[in-house]
């Protein structure tokens, strides 16, 4: 996908907003990991969330997907409180962790079948979308290989189609690319867009700054904090610099 | 409810695809109750004996050979002195030493009454009084002959005008095995279901699957019963496996109803899964986990009457055993295989655990956190 169609496909999502955030804050003990947060994310957009390691994105993350309680601020997911309707929350959105979360010792289709199955989905229903994802997938052939056995850039886009095998309106993706080579990081954020396109709203964090100029909008956070908010063009043309490594340098520092 | 199911499938796909699983519910009870039910005896056999005669008299030689026809005896070793007697004792080759003064024949014969000495290595108490009352009752009763012998008069004017006649119920020959068999099935059975539920939910934290899980509208008792019932179905297995190995091996009476011993062993199973669910939400490692269980275990184990009644215990002892899961199956494992009670029998135990089981599920449930 080019800019100008990137553009496009921008432009025409709608500009409802399905993330809203207001003065975030969540304290470890004296530590502030989120400081004041605001932003909103509009429906159907890929909104990126940079920053280096430790800037807060995981913690972010946690409270928007509802595994974690943020210390005061309000915070409205796809229409819901996370303080009181955690459980609507869970419902519509996807979420794929930093560390590995498919189980090594079951087979794809196994995997597939359980995280289906736990979001209310029928045996029928699964059997089916299971079928048309290892198509799409191409992976047919290990449908029945252990977890374990497969490289990692595969594991990543399984865990990434599990994510969002019953239909979110969101997907929280935290890391997802960490440790890949290249051309599977590429073939990831291709099924991002599929998943885009698809009418997913995708919520990334990394700390590639390459990736943020997939994003049709990203935020920049540092030491807890948001530093800058855009268009990953416009922010070039605020911080005046040639990419996205430039801006972050400028922002961190 | 649906959700459970799939929980069930995938815990069950897990456990038989584990390679160290199967042989762990099969060999274990296998090897434990095979060698634990003969090694956990409290019976003394071969008791080593170091005879010092000093008097070396007809009488002498006789008290010494009833021990020596006796099966529990066999002579360690014999010397005139006191010393090298000590020795062997100090050295663990003697249990204990009769000695058998000079003059013991002739005592007997002038005074009509004469004095053997015993000395018992007291280290292990149990043993000790054991080994005194078995010698005592072999003096006793070779006591009872020489009277006979001496004064040639008929056998029914005993010294003893009223005589105890003793049968054991329940257990007519005293067989030790029968009696630790179904407590050492209780151990067996709590250790294997409390460890693998307790693991089983820390290994999910390790490896970060628990995250996935609690980022799904999955209920937190979906989440429980679906962790719980995979291991009540294999500890309920191996149960019937060891009674089967106790029927078979060992010929263990079951008195009672079968059907009774598995509807408690559910509850009991129960209150043990839910404290190991309870240690697992408390804990973040598999390590934290095994030490926390372990503790535990041995407190509860050691007891829970396995080896000694609980009514000898002090009473604070009794008091702690209220909440030990171990004591209350004990007994009843025991009152419902070896007498035959029935349900009225062992109703304050059940209910007992239904309030216990009730607490520790309510409490893992509430400690099982999918927010942190």
């Amino acid at each position: 996908m080019n800019d100008r169609e990137k553009k496009e496909n921008y432009m025409t999502k709608d500009t409802e907003n399905i993330i809203v955030v207001k003065n975030l804050m969540k304290k470890f003990g004296s530590f502030v990991a989120n400081d004041n947060l605001t932003f909103e994310v509009r429906k159907g957009e890929i909104f990126g969330f940079l920053g280096a390691n430790g800037a807060g994105k995981t913690t972010a993350i946690k409270i928007l997907s509802g595994l974690s309680f943020p210390t005061s601020g309000d915070v409205m997911v796809a229409g819901y409180d996370v303080y009181k309707e955690r459980e609507l929350v869970k419902k519509n959105i996807g979420y794929m962790s930093q560390k590995f979360s498919l189980y090594e010792d079951l087979t794809v289709r196994e995997n597939i079948r359980f995280y289906g199955g736990i979001y209310g989905l029928s045996s029928k229903y699964i059997k089916e979308k299971t079928e048309d994802l290892l198509e799409r997938l191409k992976m047919k052939d290990i449908q029945n290989s252990l977890i374990s056995s497969l490289p990692l850039g595969w594991k990543q886009k399984i865990a990434f189609s599990v994510a969002i095998f019953h239909d979110p309106k969101i997907v929280f993706l935290d890391e997802p690319t960490g440790g890949v080579d290249p051309i599977t990081r590429r073939d990831f954020w291709e099924m991002i867009y599929e998943a885009s396109n698809a009418g997913i709203t995708v919520f990334v964090t990394t700390h590639y700054m390459d990736e943020a100029e997939y994003c049709d909008r990203v935020s920049i956070m540092d030491k807890g904090r948001i530093e800058g908010m855009d268009t990953p063009g416009e922010l070039k043309r605020q911080f005046d610099a040639q990419n996205m490594d430039e801006v972050f340098l400028k922002i961190a520092r | 409810m649906r959700k459970i199911k799939f929980i069930l499938q995938k815990e069950f796909i897990q456990i038989f695809r584990n390679k160290t699983m199967l042989p762990m519910i099969f060999g274990i009870p296998i090897i434990q109750l095979v060698i634990l039910v003969h090694a956990a005896t409290l019976e003394m056999k071969s008791i080593d004996m170091y005879v010092v005669d000093k008097d070396l008299s007809s009488l002498s030689h006789k008290l010494v050979s009833k021990f020596e026809g006796s099966p529990f005896y066999n002579i360690s070793g014999s010397s005139f002195s006191i010393d090298e007697a000590n020795e062997a004792i100090e050295k663990n080759q003697a249990d204990f030493i009769l000695h058998i003064p000079q003059g013991f024949e002739r005592d007997l014969m002038r005074e009509n009454s004469s004095k053997v000495q015993l000395l018992i290595d007291g280290i292990n108490g149990t043993a000790a009084s054991l080994v005194n009352a078995y010698s005592s009752s072999v003096i006793a009763d070779f006591n009872r002959n020489i009277i006979v012998d001496l004064t040639q008069r008929p056998q029914i004017v005993d010294s003893n005008p009223i005589s105890v006649e003793t049968s054991y119920w329940y257990n007519p020959e005293l067989n030790y095995k029968i009696y630790m068999l179904p407590g050492i099935l209780v151990i067996l059975v709590t250790i294997i279901s409390m460890f693998l539920a307790a693991m089983n939910i820390v290994r999910e934290k390790e490896i970060g699957t628990i995250e996935q899980l609690n980022v799904t509208p999955i209920k937190k008792f979906e989440f429980i019963v679906g962790k719980l019932v995979p291991f009540l179905i294999i500890a309920l297995f191996e149960l019937a496996f060891g009674l089967a190995i106790g029927k078979f091996f060992f010929h263990v009476p079951m008195v009672g109803s079968l059907g009774l011993l598995f509807g408690f062993a559910v509850v009991y199973l129960l209150v043990v899964l839910g404290i190991g669910l309870f240690i697992s939400t408390i804990s973040s490692t598999q390590q934290q986990v095994m030490f926390i269980a372990f503790f535990f275990m041995l407190v509860f184990i050691l007891m829970s009457g396995i080896f000694t009644p609980t009514e000898s215990m002090p009473m604070w002892a009794q008091k702690v055993n209220i909440i030990n899961p171990f004591y209350y199956f004990m007994r009843v494992i025991r009152m419902i295989l070896l007498k035959g009670s029935g349900f009225w029998d062992i109703s304050r135990e059940f209910f007992s655990l239904v309030i216990y089981a009730v607490i520790m599920l309510s409490l893992s449930v509430w400690r099982y956190r999918k927010v942190s």
